[in-house]
């Protein structure tokens, strides 16, 4: 079947370790600017990594009223924040329905800065609950408070798919506008898990970098964690043209799979065939596609096992679209990353920029297919955004540049 | 301890009220209605939690529907301080 409604991108908000807009997202991502610092602790805090990816200058009072910053937690704030840039481009809302436009946001923690310190009372000293923990820390309160903000009534969903949670969100709402469900979508992903509890979790779970991420480098051995949000306007491509809004790309194949193997680690076999779906979805062909946006996270894991993919479903060396991981930049914003990832692959495919996969040298050298190195152009057609998450849920996002 | 008067709570009331709503104390009297001030149901809980953690008391959830007004909150609160004194006095060292 070939599907006759196509979608486009005609809005998009973030706020990240590198920019709290686009278009300082933007500047910082085509700089190769990272945002990954070391982490401010309390004395009697110790972890064995120092560096995180942490936003910077977000004053949530500047962007939301104070009621809606009472009920909400950072994570929701970034994912509010951003839909408030996203929505404002496109002036969504006032061209439609609100029953006509879906909210599907992907969040996978939820909000640990409310939960923790409240946790941390009532084991210390018989402390109480604040009332609002339970509204500040569901996963679902930033799909919730952007469509009671905007007041949208059309379908609301959070994903929590791991590192996949958003990809998988724009995925869903891609899908549901081609088929008719609704006509426009904010779509994207918040997180913000930061919190020292959070961070000891990883920490012992052995996978973050005493160092920084260096995504597809011989000399990786980490991710680095990171946070911020970013949202998509999603909107049927026809009537987008007729309403005459800048347009930044076409979102036309999503692919999704499992591995069904292992809660942390991944093999090949997964991510190729969510990347073969995407492909199919849009009816491409691999030689299509002239740039990937690997997960790429910098463990050891991940890196061997997408590149192996990427390889298989793109063949070897010249035969495979250069590659980079923006995550060296940005760091891994876990629920969030799926979205912060397509906008860096959005803006490479609108500007004809390629992001350099920072700290990659010295590469890998199992490695069999051409790592971004330095600032490039490149002639835009499709670029996939993958997103690999722990527990084998794999998705792919498939972009075309916009023919306008 | 010696309890704080009934007008000491009220002020403090007036001040918490003020502080979480966003308008001044002075725009805050005892007989202003939590409903004119535009609280809901859920602003009441939180309004409720704050007044307790500066009292050290619990406010029983049966009384949370029959408080209205600024001084139904001073009231009820006062009531529970002297009650807690009370109990605190009676009890052997």
């Amino acid at each position: 079947m070939s599907p006759s409604r196509r979608v486009v991108i005609t809005g998009a908000g973030c706020v990240t370790a590198i920019g709290n807009s686009v278009p300082e997202f933007c500047e910082s991502l085509f700089a190769s600017r990272s945002g990954i610092a070391p982490i401010e602790l309390q004395p009697e805090q110790k972890l064995n990594f120092s560096s995180v990816a942490q936003v910077k200058n977000f004053l949530a009072e500047s962007f939301l009223p104070f009621s809606l910053i009472l009920l909400t937690e950072r994570s929701a704030q970034f994912g509010l924040v951003a839909a408030k840039q996203a929505a404002g481009e496109s002036q969504l809302l006032a061209d439609y329905s609100p029953e006509s436009v879906a909210v599907v946001m992907g969040c996978a923690v939820g909000g640990r800065e409310a939960d923790e310190p409240e946790v941390v009372k009532l084991y210390n000293r018989q402390g109480r609950v604040h009332p609002f923990t339970v509204p500040r820390v569901m996963a679902s309160s930033g799909a919730s408070q952007i469509s009671i903000l905007f007041g949208i009534t059309g379908p609301v969903l959070n994903f929590s798919t791991a590192c996949a949670s958003s990809a998988h969100a724009i995925g869903h709402a891609f899908h549901m506008i081609r088929a008719g469900m609704v006509e426009a979508a904010l779509a994207g992903g918040h997180e913000a898990p930061l919190t020292y509890g959070f961070l000891k979790a990883w920490e012992a779970l052995r996978v973050v970098s005493p160092t920084s991420c260096r995504p597809f480098s011989a000399a990786r051995d980490g991710m680095t964690l990171g946070e911020g949000g970013a949202v998509l306007v999603l909107e049927e491509r026809e009537r987008a043209v007729r309403r005459g809004v800048p347009i930044y790309a076409e979102l036309c194949g999503f692919g999704m799979s499992s591995d069904a193997f292992h809660i942390t680690q991944p093999r090949p076999a997964g991510p190729v065939s969510a990347m073969r779906k995407a492909l199919s979805d849009a009816q491409l062909h691999p030689a299509d596609v002239t740039y990937i946006n690997a997960h790429g996270t910098g463990t050891e894991a991940n890196d061997r096992a997408e590149a192996e993919a990427i390889q298989e479903v793109f063949g070897e060396a010249g035969g495979c679209p250069p590659v980079s991981s923006t995550k060296a930049l940005h760091g891994h914003t876990i629920g969030a990353a799926g979205a912060i990832e397509a906008l860096a692959t959005i803006l490479a495919l609108k500007h004809r920029q390629l992001p350099v996969s920072v700290g990659a040298e010295p590469v890998d050298p199992a490695l069999r297919f051409n790592l971004v190195h330095t600032p490039s152009n490149f002639v835009p057609s499709s670029a996939l955004s993958n997103s690999f998450a722990f527990g084998g849920l794999n998705a792919s996002l498939l972009f075309s540049k916009h023919e306008g | 301890m010696q309890a704080p008067s009934y007008d000491a709570v009220l002020e403090s009331c007036i001040e918490l009220v003020a502080k979480s709503r966003k308008l001044s104390p002075e725009s805050i009297a005892p007989e202003t209605s939590f409903e004119a001030l535009g609280a809901d149901s859920l602003d009441m809980i939180n309004l409720s939690f704050e007044v307790e953690e500066l009292f050290d008391v619990q406010i029983p959830d049966e009384s949370l529907s029959s408080i209205h007004t600024v001084e139904d909150m001073a009231r009820g609160v006062s009531a529970l301080i002297s009650a807690k004194t009370a109990a605190s006095v009676e009890k052997p060292a």
